[in-house]
């Protein structure tokens, strides 16, 4: 057990907030609870040490960007821009999050209990042994991986605040896709897949991938998974390797 | 008052817009500090070049008159509204609008506040409603320049102004009013000048609008407008949306959530895959009001006595939370700023794109 503190962010700018934040840092703490946030932007911001944050309270836009390798759980929602171009480490936010999650995203994971925004995993991308995750147990909006270039989305469309018949996720699917995989638990009309991209059926490998990630959010906000796995999921990936190679230079 | 001719040689800072609204359903009245401080949590959405907030209920003791606030240059410009004003209507109450001296708000125009009835004898467009009237006689002052009326509806009032929200709050001693819709903006202007007729909301009768975005359609919409005698002339896109309301909804009769499908309409090949009823419902409405169409990012809160509507653009490139919490309805760029002032909701989602929500009194 490490060094712990706790800050209250009640009525605290965000500035001195994360000054606040580095300082226990630097000075040894290995778990850090935030009481009482509303809006303060930028928490956790380019950390580069395995602190486990316990954020109480809507963080605000921005949280975790470049964060490389530090832990944050969020007994709430959390707003916009969550994970931008994050490298390592891990997000479990225990409610919703807004749009742009995990923007260019390079590595780590992050778990989302309920639906996710507009633009999810836009951009992410892998290389070599760095392959980011998205789980998010509710619906999302549109152009969720729009232009991803790798890594993977897990969408499982279960507890979500959107109504029944909403569709699980929305148009212009994967626009520009060309790298990386998404899992979509549920029924995708063929219109909202972007160009290029097609469904591909599931493999032995596939499933264990879904399973391991989807039983990390199970266990994080007390879900079962068996119930998760027993739906149907539809693979989406681009249908050629380089889908966009003879867009500007040809090349055959 | 004229906007400042280096606008665009401030230091650049990353930021967008932030609106903030809400709403009782029984009417019951809601302080002044609560959307207050519910601005005071997006501060770094904007810049300081614009706040402002609308109110609803403020007025119970003269609900049956207009309530016109002008902003003008100086008193020369306030006689000269004045004047134009006395030549239409009947003026029961000319006051100051009570403000506070605050330190941030530097070189305010002048606030001068009417209560009026429009002439029992018109001197000029007896063929109008009164509200075209009222409206035809705005766009008169407004046009002659160096005083603006901005706000002009019965029973509610616009407050706005080059700052913070917190300091045209201050400025304009907001906490010292009760309303049961309040709307408030936050503005970082990017492609018109930060002054004070364009800081938001903008309004016209009862109509109020707060805006996070630009509508790159302005030109477009301010044409079509224009053929109708809607005269813009605050220099800011987000006037066309309160004259669009008052065009579509008041005179041609539409409903809020035709109105909404006006600014955000499906796509074409959404509306191919429709029914044939709404496919032809939609065609229509895109055909006969595709200069209505607000083209770019928005998030808008629009309100009148009965409504509050939030809306977002057909690709929701803003953002946009809705709760509630018993009578209340909150709608906001940001759910910090709603659990700022509420922290227990009963409910809160994101709308979808081009969805509105629209929520009336029931009171």
């Amino acid at each position: 057990m490490g060094k712990k503190v706790t800050l209250d962010a009640d009525g605290v700018y965000y500035k001195q907030l994360n000054e606040q934040i580095r300082d226990a840092i630097r000075n040894g703490a290995e778990e850090i609870e935030l009481l009482n946030v509303r809006g303060q932007r930028y928490i956790g911001n380019a950390i580069d040490k395995p602190v486990k944050f316990l954020v109480h309270g809507v963080p605000g836009q921005d949280m975790a960007a470049f964060m490389r390798g530090a832990f944050i759980r969020v007994e709430g929602n959390a707003q916009d821009g969550v994970g931008n171009t994050m490298d390592d480490g891990e997000i479990e936010i225990n409610g919703m999050a807004g749009d742009v999650l995990g923007y260019a995203m390079r590595g780590g994971r992050i778990l989302v209990k309920q639906d996710v925004g507009y633009r999810v995993g836009i951009h992410m991308k892998a290389y070599m042994d760095k392959a980011p995750i998205i789980v998010a147990g509710g619906k999302a909006g549109d152009f969720l991986g729009e232009y991803m270039a790798g890594g993977a989305i897990i969408l499982l469309g279960m507890d979500s605040t959107m109504p029944e018949n909403a569709p699980i996720t929305g148009r212009s699917l994967g626009t520009g896709m060309h790298g990386g995989v998404m899992y979509i638990r549920g029924e995708v009309p063929e219109y909202q897949l972007g160009p290029g991209l097609s469904f591909h059926p599931l493999e032995e490998e596939d499933m264990a991938f879904i399973r391991t990630h989807v039983e990390a959010w199970a266990k994080a906000f007390g879900k079962d998974a068996e119930e998760a796995m027993k739906g149907t999921f539809r693979k989406v990936k681009p249908f050629s390797k380089r889908p966009y190679g003879n867009m500007y230079v040809g090349t055959n | 008052m004229k906007a400042p001719s280096n606008f665009w040689n401030f230091e650049k800072d990353i930021s967008g817009c932030g609106v903030f609204g809400v709403i009782d359903k029984q009417k019951n009245l809601i302080n002044g500090t609560m959307p207050i401080n519910a601005m005071c949590t997006m501060h770094d959405r904007g810049n300081g070049l614009g706040g402002g907030f609308a109110a609803y209920g403020i007025y119970p003791d003269r609900a049956d008159e207009y309530a016109f606030h002008l902003m003008c240059d100086d008193q020369a410009a306030l006689d000269r509204a004045e004047n134009t004003i006395k030549e239409y209507f009947e003026i029961s109450v000319s006051e100051p609008i009570p403000t506070r001296k605050v330190l941030s708000v530097k070189n305010p125009p002048l606030m001068w506040r009417f209560f009026v009835t429009p002439k029992e004898r018109r001197p000029k467009w007896e063929e109008l409603s009164e509200q075209d009237y009222i409206v035809s006689v705005i766009m008169l002052i407004n046009q002659n320049g160096g005083a603006f009326v901005f706000s002009s509806g019965k029973n509610m009032g616009a407050f706005k102004g080059v700052g913070f929200p917190e300091d045209i709050a201050d400025f304009f001693r907001l906490d010292e009013y009760s309303a049961y819709i309040w709307t408030g903006h936050n503005r970082f202007p990017t492609n018109t000048p930060g002054w004070w007729g364009g800081a938001h909301p903008f309004t016209i009768l009862d109509w109020a609008i707060v805006h996070n975005g630009e509508i790159s359609s302005y030109g477009i919409n301010r044409r079509y407008l224009c053929q109708h005698d809607y005269l813009c002339t605050m220099m800011t896109d987000t006037e066309v949306v309160a004259y669009l309301l008052d065009l579509l909804i008041r005179k041609h009769g539409l409903s809020y959530e035709m109105a909404s499908k006006v600014f955000a309409p499906p796509f074409w090949d959404e509306i191919d895959r429709m029914g044939a009823e709404d496919r032809k419902v939609y065609e229509a409405l895109r055909m006969v009001y595709g200069s209505g169409c607000l083209n770019g990012p928005f998030a808008i809160l629009v309100t009148d006595p009965n409504t509050m509507m939030g809306l977002n653009d057909r690709a929701k490139l803003r953002p946009l939370v809705i709760a509630e919490k018993d009578s209340m309805v909150f709608m906001s760029s940001e759910e910090s700023s709603i659990r700022e002032v509420c922290p227990e909701l009963d409910r809160v989602w994101a709308p979808k794109a081009g969805e509105p929500v629209i929520v009336k009194v029931e009171a």
